[in-house]
């Protein structure tokens, strides 16, 4: 390469970098977590705000990794405005010091949401669930209780659980008999997670293990399994697109949030919080229910949600008749020692 | 150009002196001449490659958080005999860090960082946070203690003590399962926190495999491109190449798409009435060894194949007509002219092996996963960087120790990559 290719190189990528941030500055960059779920936010939440608004909404897409949102704050060349987060990353975020603490004022104060959901550095936008789920085209009178999850004699074949300890060791000792109510309690002692791992002891050799949210669906579509733990609206999610018969088993569904973030060092703080406070409002929050079924966050959004669709969402009183919410308080202490931990079991 | 000094008259010595030192100018116009154009590579590879990857290295080591946050509380630690509770200055240190680090936002950071090695710490350093921010006034001691009983453990101080130090073995000692117990000294880590020596065997171990079976089905082929007519040999080349132009991704997929349950592969065999229950060929040591060795062979291949174009048939026909039968010709006369090649070949796809990530990620099952995952998982997920630092290391150790004992024992100066 002679000296002048090489700064003719330069000087493009020196442009093409320039005129991203310029795009960027009178845009937004919004980050989520891909799949059916993205694509409700941007039906009910990217287009209609940037046809009111008069910008652009540059889409990304992550798994989780809070290392992205990291390396940006640190290397202070932030380009997500608005990035969706799930509960653990949320306070992972806060403690790291990348993300902005969010001035609930602006929201009308914290009591506009769900009890319990609001976090120091992320606003909620809605509660879903992970349940667990089969096809019923392929089974008629399906699995009704956690416990059946575990029952390899009543349900035999493979099941997929997601490759992380959160959830799984929740959902064993709802199947071995722990109350909702006790379960944190009981994972705070040495006895309880060995409980959970002799539990899940029972169905090792029969498990397929997931990490992306739209593998579930695919492993039941291709009968890879027979019931897959998922998240409940990316069931939703296939049987709207795919015309699939997925039943979902709502017992011991464990209900967790997503939200919105704002990474430090954005480059329009205002914007990012004007396009939050558009996606913190009822009809919004309402409208994203059609396109996938997990619960509005903001109280006043429940009023507006389709009557037929309220049966679906993981709030309702039919399905959370059982229902354990996270505690990311707990998984905040015990994550590192239960991970390594599971990994040792999975490595047995 | 000879420079003849027999019968040479007196001062030749005084040349002779400054022929060398003019000779040396020469050269080192040449030395630098040759090093201006190694410059932009050599520049290149130390700011791209050495000094980002020495950077993470040292943070497999480091230890700012504690340190950094809560330095009053450090300082008063120092004079701590590390037998009982601490007294009160220690207390009121802690809390005067604690009030600057709830203003600065630090103390999640903190809770973090101890929370490693005390599952509980992060939360009760924030609620400490907490009650300090709330105000009052000291004896602190008595209010820490009513905060969490556990602020009056000596093990908890010790560990805190520990943490302040600027540099920590403690990631390091993570990676081989070990750990310091409350006196300090090095244990093995409990057996359900104990991973990663396991994680390092098996990287190794299908690292070898795989080596092994590009090998056996490599080598036949190479010898068949080496040995065809040009013709027929350009065909198979491009059938050799062909997959190397593909995304690794794309041919993980694929292998999924025909080893699942209900796979083409399966399919075939039940349709055959070869079996009845279909084989799990996949999410396991079998589908992930299968996957890599497709991936691998061309870099076994190739080399092998150029050190094998390089040898002449006379060799073998020497061989024959000096009455070795066919196998002892081809043992004792080819082979052992094709081991450079099969070395390079080797080496190339153990040290590649050793790093995959996706591969075992997709079709592997949870006993296949590499060291790259749990690099990636400690990176991504956990932000653990000095966790997922540690484990790079000590693989780039375990890989630069390999190759050296390569080097001892097929010496890397007889390895020919073309």
């Amino acid at each position: 390469m002679t000296f002048k290719t090489l700064t003719a190189a330069l000087s493009v990528i020196a442009l093409a970098s320039a005129s991203s941030a310029a795009l960027a500055a009178d845009g937004l960059t919004i980050t989520s977590w891909g799949g059916a779920y993205q694509k409700s936010q941007q039906e009910a939440y990217f287009k209609p705000y940037a046809a009111k608004a008069g910008i652009k909404i540059t889409e990304e897409e992550y798994n989780g990794e809070v290392a992205r949102i990291r390396a940006m704050v640190q290397s202070g060349n932030t380009t997500w405005d608005a990035v969706d987060v799930d509960a653990a990353t949320a306070q992972q975020g806060c403690d790291e010091g990348i993300l902005t603490p969010i001035d609930y004022s602006k929201f009308g104060g914290k009591d506009k949401f769900v009890k319990g959901s609001t976090f120091e550095c992320a606003i909620p936008t809605i509660i879903y669930s992970t349940i667990f789920a089969y096809d019923g085209d392929k089974i008629k009178d399906g699995p009704t209780k956690i416990a059946d999850l575990f029952d390899t004699k009543k349900w035999p074949g493979k099941r997929a659980l997601q490759k992380t300890p959160f959830g799984n060791l929740e959902f064993a000792l709802m199947a071995d008999g722990v109350p909702a109510d006790k379960v944190y309690e009981t994972l705070k002692t040495k006895e309880g997670v060995d409980r959970a791992f002799k539990k899940l002891d029972t169905i090792k050799k029969d498990v397929v293990w997931w990490e992306a949210g739209a593998q579930p669906p695919q492993l039941l579509a291709a009968g890879e399994v027979v019931m897959t733990t998922a998240w409940n609206g990316r069931i939703f999610g296939a049987n709207k697109a795919d015309k699939k018969n997925f039943k979902i088993v709502w017992d011991g569904q464990l209900q967790d949030w997503d939200l919105w973030a704002i990474p430090k060092g954005v480059k329009n703080l205002e914007a990012s919080y004007k396009f939050l406070q558009f996606a913190s409002s009822p009809e919004p929050q309402a409208e994203q229910t059609k396109w996938i079924s997990y619960g509005p966050a903001l109280v006043a959004a429940t009023p507006f949600v389709q009557p037929d669709i309220l049966k679906d969402l993981p709030t309702a009183p039919e399905n959370a008749k059982t229902a354990l919410a996270n505690d990311p308080v707990f998984w905040g202490d015990n994550k590192e020692e239960l991970l390594k931990r599971f990994n040792a079991w999975l490595a047995q | 150009m000879s420079v003849d000094t027999m019968g040479a008259l007196p001062g030749a010595i005084e040349d002779k002196v400054s022929l060398k030192a003019k000779l040396r100018r020469a050269e080192r116009v040449n030395r630098l001449r040759s090093l201006s154009l190694v410059a932009p590579l050599l520049v290149f590879v130390l700011s791209i490659f050495v000094l980002p990857i020495g950077m993470m290295m040292f943070r497999s080591v480091e230890n700012p958080e504690v340190r950094d946050t809560l330095p009053k509380t450090a300082a008063a630690l120092a004079a701590w005999d590390g037998k009982s509770v601490p007294d009160e200055p220690v207390y009121a240190a802690l809390a005067a860090d604690l009030a600057q680090a709830q203003k600065d936002r630090t103390t999640g950071l903190v809770g973090k960082r101890l929370n490693y090695e005390i599952a509980g710490a992060r939360s009760r350093l924030l609620k400490a946070g907490r009650m300090v921010e709330a105000g009052g006034a000291g004896p602190w001691k008595d209010k820490f203690l009513t905060s969490d009983k556990e602020w009056g453990s000596v093990p908890f101080w010790a560990v805190m003590k520990r943490s302040t130090a600027a540099y920590t073995p403690y990631y390091l000692l993570t990676s081989v399962d070990l750990r310091q117990d409350v006196a300090g000294a090095i244990v093995k880590a409990e057996p359900d926190q104990a991973i990663f020596l396991d994680v390092f065997t098996r990287t190794i171990w299908i690292s070898l495999l795989v080596t092994v079976a590009t090998l056996v089905l490599g080598y036949p082929v190479a010898h068949l491109l080496a040995i065809l007519p040009a013709k027929h040999a350009n065909m198979l080349m491009i059938l050799v190449l062909l997959p190397f132009t593909t995304s690794i991704l794309v041919r993980t997929t694929a292998w999924i798409v025909l080893l699942q349950t209900n796979g083409v592969i399966n399919d075939i065999l039940v349709a055959l009435h070869f079996t009845t229950e279909r084989a799990q060929l996949i999410f396991n040591r079998f589908g992930t060894v299968l996957a890599m060795t497709h991936i691998q062979l061309p870099f076994t291949i190739l080399p092998i194949y150029s050190v094998m174009k390089s040898i002449p048939p006379s060799h073998l026909r020497a061989a024959r007509s000096l009455g070795a039968g066919p196998f002892t010709a081809f043992a004792s006369v080819y082979v052992p002219q094709t081991l450079p090649g099969v070395g390079a070949g080797c080496l190339l796809t153990f040290i590649l092996s050793l790093g995959y990530y996706i591969t075992p990620a997709l079709v592997g099952g949870p006993q296949d996963q590499m060291v790259s995952y749990f690099v990636a998982l400690y990176t991504n997920k956990e932000l653990n960087w000095g966790q997922a630092s540690a484990l790079g290391a000590l693989l780039l150790f375990i890989t630069l120790a390999l190759y050296a004992v390569f080097n001892r024992v097929v010496g890397i100066d007889k390895v020919k990559l073309g």
